[in-house]
């Protein structure tokens, strides 16, 4: 990348030819194969279900304000968290990094002009609406009540709610993730750029990479043990069901075999974005490169191995539960690498707190907390106690939450003007990055004490004596919601009323910050030519330097 | 104090579990909490150290490799460590204790119900004296439950047709919540109860004025009633096996495998009796599983368990050098086997 390219002086005049404003109307949309237009449709459709999916959130933490089950049914709440669970898993958060910012950033990041297979990329999205429509069926026709696990023989003897449908839409999503995932895989073995060898690879590519190996190689068990769960409630042939000479724990090992990695789909692309944010701004190449490689693939790798420590209290053999948990220690040490190298990342760097770095460092410190939490988990004298109450509520929700929706975040205000033009407005930025910090905690922090307590999580009546908790956790979740919405608005008023962004408004190196904001629509007017390691700040910053000073003098 | 909330940290500790299950959890939270502490500390010390104070700053490359090794061991030794604590005490908490006082537990949609061995049933509270092991053997009706006192530090799920086993002392008199853990439809936060830990003589009052029979003398009634004792007479020329001090003892079967008569396996030859067929015996026996409950089964066990070996000169009733099958002829006769009333 040559240092010429990168100006920040916005461009004057009339706005030059870019994938936005190429061609206009709602057929240019619904019928493209811009990977760019994609990613911004799977953006809109990704931000209605988090809305609401949040939305269902903020009835249930209402309900929990107090003891008595008061304000809903127990029906209604029931349905409350498994929606919650089915929307905000399968519907935002497995989608969320790789579909909007993998779809966006994984062609301008390799220098490819398009992904591998365009099309198919459009029809991953028309299958995720067809899965979603399925969803939005079940809301409006009464909900289903299994909980987001579906666990047998509930889900398929005893619910009276709509689980079929429920079970198909996932079952529909499951091809939009297994064809975004093979997209991925062929686009980034077959289109980078010249030079751009595995180890030059940004470590974004090298997440998506390993999350899309895990989606193409763990999806197809969903599918299977959910037409599994859907034949045997339609034509009650017995699998699970032991009445019918079923086993109901084979549902649970089927079902965690694709779960549990699951849990990685959602991580995997968080950590990639937060390697970029924290390189970017402290101006330093990432500590150990290879390392975070390899923990990277070790995660994808491990993953696949720990699925029974969702099962210790379940009634599996002390072996199995042994060997699960020692497994379950060691996908761990990867997570703890990354943990270390980010940190390590800026000794000596050069650090500066725009939004997105505000993000990047509450990523690392609520990703330690749920990690390490973790640990609890995995230790098999200690799962006996917390398991299934709102210590793992808690658990999960800071890596998921603290985690993955933190990335997302900081991702999207990192590449909002590569994607938009537009620069998002810093000093709300920064203000909701706080808000959404402290709502976060203020929300889960009480629920590992409330979990060690011994509060059994999906009850929607409690004892009295754990409401304190509970209230401190409703007010964490007005605070959470409120810095969700700023930058809802904010980001929406930025398209129209914000500064305009040159090609590279965070001096960061990398291959999408080379062509102008926003990109053309074939990405790069000329096919660029990588010859050198990622995150190169040290010898990138100085050429830069020196052509503004030749511009000015 | 009047007028603060009730704001508990910290459950009590009432089973002799409950101090184990702690200084695990304190030993995690100091090694996590130091961990934590320390990348936090680390990671806002550089933060305001290496803020960038001018818009030229050009930092240097850093990379030490001797680091990215060490930090990726160490955290594998301290993983080992606590790995092995926590299979220890899941080891010691779940190690049988001798002379249980065992105690049948039904889950059901959505109510717990017990049964005491001297046939006192309850629901949805649990007696139980203070110091003494007690030993839940648990079948659900339906679906999946857990069996969860936290104040115990003790969870087991509870599944349907197949027991599952949980063990605990308790070690504190008083009343602790009784939580089902595992989600099991509309009312799953209610179906919770009390679990009433009282001193041995309250306890011994406590059944005296409960007391409804023996959870064996029920049995025997229902064995006799669903006329079990044709087949299973108790002699060496039965068309059965014979089931005085059974309970406990290994099985031989027709497959030419070894089962142990547990709880399990005694459940599995009374509602599914064909699964697993003694040696030198017909599979005569009919299905009993739509015709009892999860209660009844367990009151069946509880009379099996409670014959006792008479003539102790009798060969092992299930080994292949046992007493051979009764005359083929007997097993078209499958009309007087059982289910029928003389």
């Amino acid at each position: 990348m040559s240092a010429e390219s990168v100006t920040n002086a916005g461009p004057v005049g009339a706005e030059p030819r870019n994938y936005l404003n190429e061609s206009y109307g709602v057929r240019s949309w619904l019928l493209t194969t811009d990977h760019k237009r994609i990613a911004l449709l799977y953006m809109v459709s990704l931000t209605l279900m988090f809305v609401i999916g949040g939305l269902m959130a903020v009835l249930m933490r209402l309900e929990l304000l107090t003891p008595q089950g008061d304000l809903f049914t127990s029906d209604t709440y029931n349905k409350l968290f498994t929606l919650h669970g089915v929307i905000m898993v399968w519907f935002f958060l497995i989608p969320s990094i790789p579909a909007v910012l993998g779809n966006f950033f994984v062609p301008l990041m390799i220098g490819a002009k398009d992904l591998a297979f365009p099309r198919l990329n459009l029809l991953s999205w028309y299958i995720y609406v067809f899965g979603a429509l399925f969803t939005f069926y079940v809301v409006v026709s009464g909900g289903v009540d299994t909980g987001w696990t579906f666990y047998t023989p509930f889900s398929t003897d005893a619910s009276q709610t709509h689980v079929v449908s429920t079970t198909l839409g996932i079952f529909i999503l499951g091809f939009s993730s297994i064809l975004t995932g093979l997209n991925f895989i062929v686009t980034i073995h077959r289109m980078r750029a010249p030079g751009l060898t595995w180890f030059r690879l940004p470590l974004f590519i090298w997440s998506i990479y390993a999350t899309s190996i895990i989606l193409v190689l763990a999806t197809p068990v969903l599918a299977a043990v959910l037409m599994l769960v859907t034949i045997e409630r339609l034509f009650h042939i017995g699998i699970f069901d032991p009445t019918m000479g079923g086993d109901p724990l084979l549902y649970q090992h089927l079902f965690w075999f694709y779960s549990h990695p699951a849990v990685y789909i959602m991580i995997l692309p968080g950590m990639g974005v937060v390697s970029e944010l924290v390189t970017c701004y402290s101006r330093k190449r990432i500590f150990g490169y290879n390392f975070v490689c390899y923990a990277t693939l070790g995660i994808a790798f491990l993953g696949f191995l720990v699925w029974g420590h969702h099962m210790f209290v379940a009634g599996i053999s002390v072996y199995a539960a042994m060997t699960f948990s020692i497994l379950s220690y060691l996908v761990a040490i990867p997570s703890a690498i990354k943990v270390f190298n980010w940190t390590a990342t800026l000794y000596k760097g050069s650090i500066s707190f725009k939004t997105p770095m505000l993000y990047a460092l509450g990523f690392i410190g609520l990703f330690t907390v749920g990690g390490l939490t973790g640990l609890f988990l995995a230790a098999l004298g200690l799962d006996i106690h917390v398991h299934d109450t709102y210590f793992v509520i808690a658990h999960f929700h800071y890596i998921m939450v603290g985690g993955m929706v933190m990335a997302y975040f900081g991702g999207l205000h990192f590449w909002w003007p590569k994607m938009t033009g537009r620069m998002y407005p810093e000093g709300w930025g920064k203000l909701a990055a706080l808000v959404v910090f402290i709502g976060f905690n203020l929300t889960f922090f009480p629920q590992f004490i409330l979990g060690y307590l011994g509060m059994p999580r999906r009850y929607h009546a409690y004892a009295p004596e754990f409401q304190v908790l509970n209230v401190m956790s409703t007010a964490g979740a007005s605070i959470l919601g409120v810095g969700y919405l700023l930058p809802l608005i904010y980001l929406l008023w930025s398209l129209r009323y914000g500064k305009r962004a040159g090609p590279n408004p965070w001096l960061a190196t990398g291959l999408e910050w080379t062509t102008p904001s926003p990109p053309p629509k074939e990405n790069f007017e000329v096919t660029p030519a990588v010859n050198e390691e990622p995150y190169n700040y040290s010898e990138f910053l100085p050429k830069v330097f020196a052509a503004e000073e030749v511009e000015v003098g | 104090m009047a007028g603060l909330p009730d704001l508990p940290l910290f459950p009590e500790r009432a089973s002799a579990a409950a101090g184990q299950v702690d200084t695990l959890f304190f030993v995690l939270l100091g090694v996590t909490g130091t961990v934590g502490a320390l990348v936090v500390c680390v990671l806002i010390f550089f933060c305001v150290k290496y803020r960038r104070r001018s818009e030229r700053d050009v930092p240097p490359r850093v990379s030490n490799k001797l680091l990215e090794i060490g930090w990726t061991v160490a955290p594998l030794f301290v993983f080992v460590v606590l790995y092995v604590w926590g299979v220890n005490t899941y080891f010691r908490v779940l190690s049988q204790p001798r002379d249980a006082l065992e105690i049948n537990v039904v889950a059901k949609q959505w109510m717990w119900k017990f049964q005491h061995p001297e046939g006192q049933r309850e629901i949805d509270e649990l007696h139980i004296p203070v110091g003494r092991p007690v030993k839940l053997v648990m079948a659900s009706q339906d679906v999946i439950h857990s069996f969860f006192v936290p104040d115990f530090r003790l969870h087991r799920d509870v599944l349907p047709h197949r027991y599952t086993e949980i063990w605990f002392v308790p070690t504190k008199v008083g009343q602790y919540h009784l939580f089902c853990s595992q989600y099991c439809g509309t009312q799953h936060s209610g179906m919770t109860g009390t679990v009433f830990v009282m001193e041995p003589q309250d306890y011994q009052r406590w059944l005296n004025e409960s007391a409804q029979g023996s959870l064996a003398s029920r049995g025997q009634a229902l064995f006799r009633k669903l006329a079990c004792n044709t087949c299973h007479t108790g002699d060496s020329q039965a068309r059965a096996p014979m089931l005085e001090g059974l309970f406990g003892t290994p099985v031989y079967l027709q497959s030419g495998e070894t089962a142990v008569a547990d709880e399990n396996y005694l459940r599995e030859s009374i509602v599914d009796p064909r699964a697993k067929v003694v040696a030198g015996f017909q599979p005569i026996m009919p299905t009993f599983q739509n015709q009892l409950d999860e209660e009844q089964v367990l009151e069946l066990i509880a009379y099996i368990k409670s014959l006792k070996r008479e003539r102790e000169q009798i060969p092992t009733v299930s080994s292949p050098a046992g007493p051979q099958p009764s005359p083929v002829g007997d097993a078209v006769r499958q009309s007087e086997s059982g289910g029928q009333q003389k």
